[in-house]
Formats: structure tokens, sequence, C-alpha cells
């Protein structure tokens, strides 16, 4: 029994180190052999996957399954688009700040202002749960949606093109394989954190907290704080997330705010598998390979994504990474 | 601003109010009896404006339409209850969210693939496209449309029928017993199967009702009952979920401030800020207001106003 246990987790981390080893290569061979596109679409995957592994934080780990997450998807993306745009037009910000085209200090302002965001909405919406919970933070993704429509400034309905990426150093971000190294390097990031997150003392009361509440506290630890931190800390990842894709379309618009990305966002990780540190890495590659393969047959090809999503869910249950390794260590 | 102006967006805001809660009472029985989130209630709800849109444009006859509206999301709720919803009872709320979410990708898609991705028109029939004045004096001019009000009194007539089928019969007996326990009643020897069916069907007929009276007053097209279906959230939240009586008072209260507030904040903000952001400023928090009631509710009442099984 032990034995077995230890080789599922052996055979989980090896598969962990593959996928990331697989993604990177195909990423490296499209681009020696000139496509563009390709390279382009792995950086879709591994932005996708990014704001997944956040989100598989809250949802996976501490049972909080926030229909909301797009909303820290879109800021970030927003934070992007404006700093772009204030740049090239040579204009400060609101309060006066001066404008910047460095990623890194916009994702700065990203972790800050998706913080600060997500504390509040966790304070409010974590003193609820189950189906309430769902549907506040899908209420607060939807007020910052409306926000962003009815706001002129920054394009409203019709969405903020950028007209040049933002820089990372000296780096010349224009450079798909350059931009997809930014995106890969983030996510390897993300990954690892996540993982000595999970494992730690923190990582271990969340994942208490998600089977059952009262058994923690019991304990002497308080699970309202222990959520909202991991609330926090999901919602950051995935704005970082956001302003990666900003750049990589040149384009942010409300649809990045909709609560269908939120479903985008949940869809990843649960093809993958919920509660696996590479679950929504596969669930994103699973995710654009329907929309490239499929999308380029029929424009109607969310039909098949519903399709496999509801046989998943109905007979799948685990997605991807148990149809691999198997069933989760332990639960 | 006058006090017929006023009268006038009241009246609206109940309109809206009614129509959201012809779908906010499927929904929130369909929780409280059998604990299940359906994010696809708003595609029922297209499903019924198509339908109507189709047999009216066929037939030539608003009334024949509205019955298929009803009668087409039954159908349609029916067999998705049998499918797929009947294997979500059991499951937790992340795969119930997840396989309604793939439903609506399923049933949007499909329906675009069938009619194209242009919008159907239907207008207001001709024996209600009159409308009645609201202002007594000479010279006003202000009026308002008959057909709103047939909508605000049909809501109130299903209110009051749902009302008596769950205080009076016995099938409403039974489904308040099964809000309450479900086991229990299974092992008195009822069906409880078909309940959920019957409930189900029940909910989907009445949001498809409410998709029929609005496809005269809007497009009919795909992805027009998201929109909506938040706004039923937000409205079984706000009323406890489950409890239908909460559904109707969220319903009319959520209906007359997202009216209210799009017309009157803009000279309400006027009072206190002059400027020329004003107009761009209120246009965000009236687009949001209801969001805010809904937190500021929650932050005080986290079950809603008339939770259900307190």
């Amino acid at each position: 029994m032990l034995n077995s246990t230890h080789q599922k987790g052996f055979k989980e981390k090896a598969l962990n180190l593959i996928i990331l080893g697989l993604i990177f290569v195909t990423a490296l061979v499209t681009y020696w052999l000139d496509q563009g596109y390709y390279v382009n679409l792995v950086s879709r995957v591994v932005i996708f996957a990014i704001a997944g592994v956040g989100l598989n934080l809250a949802l996976g780990y501490g049972g909080m399954v926030s229909l909301g997450h797009a909303a820290f998807f879109g800021i970030g993306g927003y934070i992007a688009g404006i700093s772009a745009m204030h740049f090239s037009e040579n204009t400060s910000f609101i309060a006066g700040l001066d404008s910047t085209n460095q990623m890194l200090t916009i994702w700065l302002f990203v972790i800050i202002i998706c913080a600060l965001l997500a504390l509040f909405i966790g304070l409010i919406s974590l003193r609820t749960s189950g189906v309430y919970f769902i549907m506040i933070t899908l209420s607060f993704a939807q007020m910052v949606y409306y926000f962003a429509i009815s706001w002129p400034d920054y394009g409203g309905e019709d969405g903020l093109l950028i007209s040049s990426r933002n820089q990372f150093l000296g780096n010349d971000t224009d450079n798909e394989l350059v931009f997809f190294l930014i995106c890969f390097t983030v996510l390897l990031l993300t990954v690892f954190l996540s993982s000595r997150i999970i494992r730690s003392r923190f990582g271990t009361a969340l994942q208490v907290a998600r089977m059952n509440d009262v058994r923690l506290a019991t304990v002497g630890i308080r699970p309202y704080p222990i959520k909202l931190t991991a609330f926090v800390i999901s919602a950051v990842i995935t704005g970082i997330a956001g302003a990666l894709f900003a750049d990589l379309n040149r384009f942010v618009s409300p649809d990045m705010l909709s609560w269908q990305m939120s479903g985008e966002i949940i869809i990843f990780i649960l093809l993958g598998g919920v509660g696996r540190l590479s679950g929504p890495i596969l669930g994103a590659t699973l995710f654009v390979l329907l929309e490239t393969f499929i999308g380029g047959y029929t424009e109607h090809w969310k039909l098949f994504l519903g399709l496999v999503l509801l046989i998943v869910v109905l007979y799948a249950n685990g997605g991807l990474m148990k149809m691999v390794v198997g069933e989760k260590q332990h639960d | 601003m006058t006090a017929a102006l006023f009268l006038e967006q009241l009246l609206n805001g109940l309109q809206l109010g009614m129509t959201l809660f012809l779908m906010s009472a499927g929904l929130t029985l369909v929780f409280g009896v059998m604990g299940l989130i359906n994010l696809a209630h708003g595609s029922l709800y297209m499903i019924g404006a198509f339908c109507c849109a189709t047999i009216t444009t066929m037939t030539g006859s608003f009334l024949l339409g509205l019955l298929a509206g009803f009668v087409g999301a039954a159908i349609a709720g029916l067999i998705i209850e049998v499918v797929v919803i009947r294997k979500l009872y059991d499951r937790d709320h992340l795969d119930q969210v997840l396989a309604t979410f793939a439903l609506i990708l399923i049933i949007s898609e499909g329906t675009s693939w069938i009619f194209g991705s242009s919008p159907l028109y239907l207008s207001i029939p001709s024996w209600l496209s009159g409308s009645i004045p609201l202002s007594f004096e000479e010279d006003s001019n202000s009026s308002y449309p008959i057909y709103r009000l047939v909508i605000i009194a049909i809501g109130l007539i299903i209110a009051y029928s749902l009302y008596l089928l769950i205080t009076k019969t016995r099938l409403g007996m039974r489904i308040r017993a099964g809000e309450s326990d479900r086991e229990m009643i299974a092992a008195l020897g009822v069906n409880i199967r078909v309940i959920y069916s019957l409930i189900f069907a029940l909910g989907a007929a009445l949001a498809g009702l409410a998709g029929s009276l609005v496809s005269t007053l809007y497009s009919v097209e795909v992805g027009m009952g998201e929109p909506v279906l938040i706004l039923a959230l937000v409205v079984i939240v706000i009323g406890g979920i489950g409890s239908v009586k909460g559904a109707l008072v969220a319903s009319i209260l959520v209906g007359l401030v997202d009216t209210l507030g799009r017309v009157f904040l803009p000279n309400i903000l006027a009072l206190f800020i002059d400027n020329s952001q004003v107009a761009t400023l209120s246009a965000s928090l009236a687009s949001v207001l209801v969001y805010i009631l809904m937190a500021v509710i929650l932050a005080i009442r986290p079950q809603g106003l008339f939770p259900a099984n307190a």
C-alpha cells in the first residue's frame, strides 16, 4: 500500500517534468521551423496554464470554487494594456504616475492591485460558502466587467489595442521565442511556488480547511485567514497570467473579464485534474488543441468542447491526470 | 423629472422584476429541492424565446408562440434533466457548475448552428400594442405600453399560482417535504425522481415563458440568456436560495434598483459632483448597482433575506 502510493507520487512528479519538457521542446522546434504562429500557440497554452495553476490553489487545494477569477485575469490584462497605451501616448496615469512599458514594473502593479481586490472580494465572499460563494465571486467579476464596458477612456466595449508589447528589461519581446521564454519562466516559477505552498504548513492547513473546517479549527487554526491568504495568492498569479495574455494578443477587451472566461479557467483545471500540480497545464493544452484543430474545421468548436467537458464531468472525474497517473495520493 | 416619468420607470422596473421572477422561481426551486445549481437555466430561457419566435412567425399567432415557448422549454428541460442533470444531484457544486456550463456551450452552439448567428425579431401583436396614458394633464403625452403591463400581470398571476401550488396542493406538499428532507420523503414511498423531473420541467417552462414574453421587446439571439441568468442568480442569492417568496421580493427589488438606478443616478450624482466625468461615472455605477446591493445584503445577512431552510 505504502509502496504503491510512493510509486504514484513518483510517477506524478515524472509526468510533471515530462509535460513541462514537452512544452519547452515544442516551442523550440516550432521556432526553429520558423512557425511563429505555433510558438504563439504554445505561449497561449503556457499563459492559460499559469492562470489555471493560480486558480487551482484556491479551487483545487482550498476547495473555493471561484467563478470570478476572470476579474483578476482581466484586470492584469487591463493594467498591461493601459500602461502600454499611456506609454505610447507619453501621458501619465490618473494619479500622475509616470507610465512605463517595463513588464516587471507592470507586474508589480498587477500584484498589488489584484491582491488588494482579492482581499476585498475574499473578505466578503469567504463569509459564505458553497453555492453562495460561487455566486458572489461571479457577481464581483460581473461588476468589474460592466465597469470596464461602461468606461470609454479605455476602450469600453471595443477593448484596447496595444500598439507594441511591453518590454522585459532589454529583450525584444516581439520575438516569439523571447516572449515564450518569459511566459515559460513565469509558469515554472508559479508551479514551483505552488508546489512549495501546498507542501508547507500553510498548504496543509489549507487542504484540511477544504476537507473539514471544523477539524482545522479544533487544532487551533482559524480557517478564514488561511483561505483568504490562498485566495489572494491565487488571484495574483491569475492576474499575472492576464498581463501576459494581453501582451501576447496585443489586445485587451472586456471578454477577458467575462464570466465565460472564469468558466474557461475552471475548465483548464478540470480537464487536467483538480488539485493536481500539472493538471491545469494538461488541461490548457487540451483546450488549445481543441480550439485550434476543431476550431479550424468549424466555428462551432465550443459545441465539442461542451461535449468533452460533459463527458469528463459525468464519467471521467479526475481528468487527464487521473487517466495517466491514477488516483490522487490522498484526499 | 415629472411624476409621470417616475411612474413610467417604476413600471419598467416592475416589468424587469417580473421577468426576473419567472427566471429565478425555477432556479431557486431546483436549488432548494434538489440542491442543484443550474447555470444552463439561461439556455432554457433562450430556447423558449426561439420556440416562440419560430412558431409565431410560422402561424402568425403570438398566443401559440407563447404556448410553444412554455411547452418547448419544458420538454427541453425534461430531456436535459433525464440525460444529464439527474446524474448531478449527488455531486459537489464544482461538478454541477461545470456540467451545466458545458450544457450552455452545447445548447448555445447548437442553436447558432441551426438558426445562424443573426438575431430574430418579433413585433408586439396588434391587439397588445396600444398604450395607456400615465398622466391626466391635458398637454402631457406620456403613456405606457399595454404589453409591458401584461407582462407584469402575468408575472403576478404566476407568482400567485406558484404560491397556491406549493402551499395548497399535494404536489406542493411533496415539494416542501423534499426541500426539508429528501431521504425521508423517498422512504415514505413517494417517487422522488418523478418529483425532481416535474420541478425541473416546471422551472424550465417558466424560464421559457419569460424568454417568450420578452422576445417581442428584445432581439432573440444566442447568448440572450446569460445576462438574465446572472441577474437571476443575484436575485436568488439576495432572496435566500430555495425560497420562492424571497425570489419574488428580490426580483422586484433588483428590477427596481437596476431600472431606477440607470435613469436617476446621473441626476442624483450631478447634485453632488459638478464634473464632466459624472456621466461616465454614473453609467458605470448604475450598471453595477445591483451587485453592490447584493454585496451589502450578504455582508449583513449571509443567507439572504428569506433563508429557506433556516
